[in-house]
């Protein structure tokens, strides 16, 4: 009988784990349901609701510039840019035009947000993979790029920088110099991330191949961001549809074609190199000018919808607003990247080892808060 | 045969590939100048905060103990999350009028998110953000403070 069990039917069977909420890999409170047999993923259901505030039930009661601060709160890791999308959408539906001198400073501060929040995903994928190294010199480098916030916005995560029509405050005299400083840096820096991570045998063995996901999966589920991009979806808002002083800069956009882990770790390396060359070819021709545009102290959008979709660092962030003209939104939506994101992760990692989830889970740069608002 | 040289092949490549990351560690094992640690709290005497750091929010009072809150409220509206409560009073002025009195300017700083938008939007300019950084006490009541000073007045000629 024993016997039987052992050799038999045990080593048939599928087992049901619970991966989180409260596990380290799953980078905050993700609960996986997995079933497994033996060491293969068979299925994956991600289960929310751990950290759900209600944000946008929040939003309902908070005027326009209130909202702002909870926008931090969902893809922290990208905070400018989504206070940014918030501005945006208001600023569309009031028809005010921003002075150019904030649209060339929102889109600094934006890439330098996206440099800072690739920095900490190689931090951590390089610790998914067992390689705890990477996170040193990961942080060594967001450091001054944190720095640089700080001393402009006084803030070093949450930034809450952007207001509707323009900016908190100006930038700090010293900011031109120290984000030309940094970009010499890490310039040197940079170089230093593949020989230590993206050269390693180990890491490519565990990387290429692993997670696959092709272009036509990639558009069907929505999953947009450098995790799209390197399945070859073609998806970059900032290219599509240039917002604030994407157009004054020549860049292009980064498409891997294979669709595994490894392609996914190439776009996100690649795009630091290419956020440093929107910085630098902007960072010199701030214009001169207000730091906001002439706004009511007390905001009223026109009756209406209004929808505007920005490049946050894990994809497409969408800001929908319905007003009825009251000077706080009749409805919220956000359309956060890492929820459509997260639905792929079945598709990629069954049949694959639970090692390899884990790697493909850091590929896809999962920020919970923004899932699960 | 060949099988055999590609996996030894295979084997020193990686090797050689293990040693070029090996080369940035020690790198840096020699030259510890460039590691940037900061030895909180060793430092803590020469370590200075930007001077825009959001650390909490202050009132800043003058050499006479008078500060500029006109307690008209505003910066208690436009709190998201209500970490500001005014306390104010009417009072006789010299002239006769009636005018309303800051009496206590409670900022809790518990459920404070720094964003900022209470000093940016006092029209009398009364309140700040103050750099330090180190919060933690052993009770929470602590976090609820009191900002205008003890017998402190309204600055003259400030509305
Ligand atoms: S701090 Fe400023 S906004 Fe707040 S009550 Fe005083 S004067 Fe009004
Ligand atoms: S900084 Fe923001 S959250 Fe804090 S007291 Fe001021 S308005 Fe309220």
């Amino acid at each position: 009988m024993v016997e039987e069990i052992t050799k038999g039917k045990l080593e048939e069977q599928e087992f049901s784990i619970n991966m989180g909420p409260q596990h380290p890999s799953t980078h905050g409170v993700l609960r996986m349901m997995l079933k497994l047999k033996g060491e293969t993923v068979k299925e994956v259901k991600p289960q929310l609701g751990y950290i759900h505030r209600g944000i946008e039930k929040m939003c309902e009661k908070l005027t326009y510039q209130q909202i702002i601060h909870l926008t931090d709160r969902l893809d922290y890791m990208s905070a400018n840019i989504l206070n940014e999308a918030v501005c945006l959408t208001v600023e569309d539906a009031l028809q005010v035009e921003v002075p150019e001198r904030v649209q060339y400073i929102r889109t600094i501060m934006g890439e330098l947000n996206r440099i800072a929040s690739h920095q900490l995903w190689w931090c951590a994928f390089g610790m998914d993979l067992g390689a705890l190294t990477t996170f040193f010199y990961g942080l060594r480098d967001r450091e001054k790029i944190l720095d640089i916030f700080e001393e402009t916005i006084g803030a070093r995560l949450l930034l809450s920088y952007n207001v509707p029509g323009g900016l908190m405050n100006d930038i700090h005299p010293n900011f031109q110099k120290k984000v030309k400083e940094f970009i010499t840096y890490f310039r040197k820096k940079l170089p230093e991330y593949d020989a230590l991570l993206t050269g390693n045998p180990i890491m490519q063995q565990r990387t290429k191949g692993i997670g696959m996901l092709t272009k036509e999966q990639a558009i069907a589920y929505g999953v947009s961001g450098p995790s799209g991009r390197g399945s070859g979806f073609s998806c970059d808002v900032r290219i599509h549809q240039p917002y604030s002083a994407y157009s004054k800069a020549d860049f292009k956009e980064i498409l891997y074609h294979e669709g595994d882990t490894f392609a996914r770790y190439k776009v996100r390396i690649d795009e630091m190199w290419e956020s440093m060359n929107i910085i630098e070819q902007l960072i010199d021709n701030i214009p001169e000018g207000n730091y906001t545009a002439k706004m009511k102290p007390v905001i009223k959008l026109p009756v209406g919808e209004y929808y505007t979709r920005v490049e946050a660092v894990r994809g497409e962030f969408g800001v929908y607003i319905v007003s009825d003209g009251n000077k706080t939104p009749y409805r919220v939506k956000f359309r956060s990247p890492n929820f459509s994101n997260l639905s792929a992760l079945d598709l990629m990692a069954r049949e694959q080892k639970i090692a390899d989830l884990i790697a493909i889970g850091g590929s896809m740069d999962y920020v919970i808060p923004d899932m699960d608002r | 045969m060949r099988s055999i040289i590609n996996y030894l092949k295979e084997i020193f490549g990686a090797v050689a590939a293990l040693f070029k990351g090996m080369r940035v560690t020690g790198y840096y094992f020699f030259h510890p100048k460039e590691i940037v640690t900061q030895q909180y709290p060793e430092n803590r005497a020469t370590l200075t905060m930007f001077d825009r750091f959001k650390g909490e929010v202050i009132m800043p009072h003058n050499e006479n103990n008078e500060h500029k809150c006109t307690a008209c409220g505003i910066c208690e509206m436009n709190c998201p999350n209500g970490s500001i409560e005014i306390i104010s009073e009417m009072k006789v002025n010299e002239e006769g009028k009636k005018k309303k009195v800051l009496s206590k300017h409670i900022y809790h700083l518990g459920m404070c998110t720094f964003c900022n938008l209470c000093v940016k939007t006092c029209p009398s300019n009364a309140l700040a953000m103050g750099q330090d950084f180190e919060h933690a006490v052993f009770d929470r009541s602590k976090l609820n403070k009191v900002l205008n000073k003890p017998g402190s007045v309204l600055m003259k000629g400030t509305e």
